[in-house]
């Protein structure tokens, strides 16, 4: 029974459960739960102050919260270190950038791929011919993900030289590089303008095409109502709302707390 | 070409007793500062590149000394196979430590890696019995590696300038690999390292044992090339002129640091006469690097000289 049962319904990519997360007094999560099927676009959205950011946290084990559970490819994430975390397929970008300022824009890719390669500390030391070869796909497959960012000309930059704009794409880069099955994105449009924004907005898709969910936490209306299969709104660090682009901007909760009602986005 | 440093580094190694034969600034003064480059560029891995500060670097240089020491007089071992054991030793105490202390960051790291180095020399002064305590140890037979006795000035300039070299080859090839790249990573931002799969506290403590086995290989070549060790050799001074060869050097490369040594030890041969004031001359060494040149000695000066050179050449297109 339960087979057929587990047949016919595969088990969500990624499922939440009452998680809840608080800081001192304020409850930045206040017992959230949603999935998320694989192969989706799902978009978090919500006020500033909502919890998106802490989700994204507590999802990739920055954070113990307090009670729920989040369940990735029905593995328990709970009490996981960040690196077991990343190891199981999940890559992440950040609000606040955090690339690895005091190298080049390669290197930084390259850390992306730190799963995807084997070289332990002595045969890095010694240079064995095998380190040869894994350097030489190491930095195959970071330009792959540069190009993919439209970051081909920028490999031998420091990270740190960048302009706003090319610094989030290299994380954007970095993420990729790894190979996830789950990619967060934490407002990847803050700060870009229309032309990048809408390359974001390929980029996005033929990531998705590619096979990778992504969690896409964004204030840009426009770009998140056209991308996303499903958005999950939060409030206060409970949800408000899940349900398709239509079904959120009709939703007259959602349109009295954030989207404010003369706001209206073609689909 | 990767090494093209290297080699350039390498070959002036070798032409310097070449050239100056019999020299005995380039003899004496060349092994001390070649164990000085070997003991900064291990520092420089942990401190440059992991970011990590160890102000007791000095009680790995000691364990490695005082094995090979303690090992060859007291139990007659082969001199190769006590600096093993001083390398034994050094790693696994570091492995030991690095959990506890590497959780530590800024002022509480160097406080505990302080007092790490302090409980060593007072073990190295107190235990007697095995250390010789304040009066050290002499007659330390010479190291013989496979049959070979190394013997005279000369021969010890081609040993440790060998250990030298390869002590920066490995640093060189480790930086530049997916280790070295996991600590850089680390030390720019440990939550995105970690987010890419990298276990922070494993690379710390990885390198932190590397550091300490450099430490303890310059420390077994001491031993045997002055056949006689005692505490004042690995003290809180040293470990503090360790840090200041390592600062000096700018704290983002292997040769940095290891310029870093060599100016530091020929500045000590300079400043022979004015040994009651070395502490002093020290601290202000370090405390003006930090203030005009952050990044280090060569990276400032190089730096200097091209905002120099920007200087004249704008001068000179207002002229014309
Ligand atoms: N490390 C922290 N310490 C204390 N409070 C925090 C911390 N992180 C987030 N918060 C609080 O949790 C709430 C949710 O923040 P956040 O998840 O960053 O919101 P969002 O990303 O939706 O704008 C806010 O009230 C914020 O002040
Ligand atoms: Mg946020």
């Amino acid at each position: 029974m339960q087979n057929h049962a587990a047949m016919t319904n595969p088990p969500p990519l990624l499922a939440i459960e009452t998680l809840e997360q608080s800081f001192g007094g304020v409850m930045a999560l206040a017992g959230i739960s949603f999935q998320t099927s694989a192969n989706r676009i799902q978009a978090i959205i919500g006020p500033n102050g909502a919890g998106k950011t802490t989700l994204f946290n507590v999802l990739c084990g920055f954070y113990q919260p307090a009670a729920g559970s989040l369940r990735f490819n029905g593995q328990e994430l709970r009490g996981l270190p960040p690196h077991r975390i990343a190891a199981l397929g999940i890559a992440r970008t950040f609000q606040n950038l955090q690339l690895f300022f005091n190298m080049t824009v390669l290197e930084n890719v390259m850390v992306g791929c730190h799963l995807r390669a084997k070289t332990g500390l002595l045969a890095a030391a010694l240079r064995l011919s095998s380190v040869r070869h894994e350097e030489q796909q190491l930095r195959e497959w970071a330009s792959e993900a540069l190009e993919l960012c439209g970051l081909s000309g920028q490999s031998e930059r420091l990270a740190g030289a960048l302009p706003y704009g090319l610094m989030k794409r290299v994380e954007m880069a970095r993420a990729l590089a790894a190979k996830p099955q789950l990619l967060l994105l934490d407002e990847p449009a803050a700060g870009l303008n229309d032309t990048e924004t809408m390359a974001l907005r390929d980029l996005i898709m033929r990531i998705r095409a590619s096979g990778v969910t992504v969690l896409l936490v964004e204030h840009h209306m426009p770009l998140v109502m056209s991308v996303s299969d499903r958005l999950l709104v939060l409030d206060y660090g409970s949800v408000l709302a899940e349900g398709t682009p239509a079904e959120i901007q009709a939703d007259p909760r959602v349109i009295a707390a954030y989207l404010g009602g003369a706001v209206q986005y073609a689909v | 070409m990767r090494l093209t440093g290297f080699f350039i580094f390498a070959a002036s190694v070798v032409l310097l007793p070449v050239l100056f034969p019999d020299n005995y600034f380039v003899t004496v003064v060349g092994i001390a500062a070649g164990l000085h480059v070997i003991l900064a560029v291990g520092l420089n891995l942990l401190m440059g590149y992991a970011g990590q500060i160890s102000l007791g670097h000095a009680a790995f240089f000691g364990m490695g000394a005082y094995a090979s020491a303690i090992l060859t007089t007291r139990f007659s071992w082969p001199s190769l196979l006590a600096m093993l054991a001083g390398l034994w030793v050094a790693g696994t105490i570091a492995w030991l430590l690095a959990r506890p202390i590497l959780r530590l960051r800024g002022h509480y790291l160097a406080m505990a890696t302080l007092g790490f180095g302090i409980i060593i020399h007072v073990i190295l002064v107190q235990a007697a019995h095995w250390t010789g305590g304040p009066d050290g140890l002499g007659e330390i037979p010479p190291l013989n590696l496979l049959g070979w006795t190394v013997d005279g000035d000369q021969q010890w300039y081609g040993v440790i300038a060998a250990a030298m070299l390869l002590s920066i080859w490995l640093s060189l090839n480790i930086v530049d690999s997916r280790i070295g790249r996991a600590l850089r990573a680390v030390r720019g931002s440990e939550f995105a390292a970690q987010m890419m799969g990298i276990d922070a506290t494993r690379a710390k403590t990885q390198i932190f044992v590397v550091s300490a086995l450099f430490a303890a290989c310059a420390g077994s070549l001491f031993a045997h090339q002055q056949a006689f060790v005692s505490p004042d050799s690995f003290s809180l001074m040293i470990s503090v002129e360790l840090v200041t060869m390592v600062v000096l050097g700018g704290m983002a490369s292997t040769f940095g640091a290891a310029c870093g040594a060599i100016a530091l030890t020929l500045l000590h041969e300079g400043l022979v006469v004015f040994e009651d004031y070395e502490m002093l001359i020290h601290g202000a060494l370090l405390m003006a690097v930090m203030i005009f040149l952050p990044q280090g000695l060569f990276a400032g000066v190089s730096q200097g000289v091209r905002r120099g050179w920007a200087l004249i050449a704008s001068r000179q297109r207002h002229k014309g």
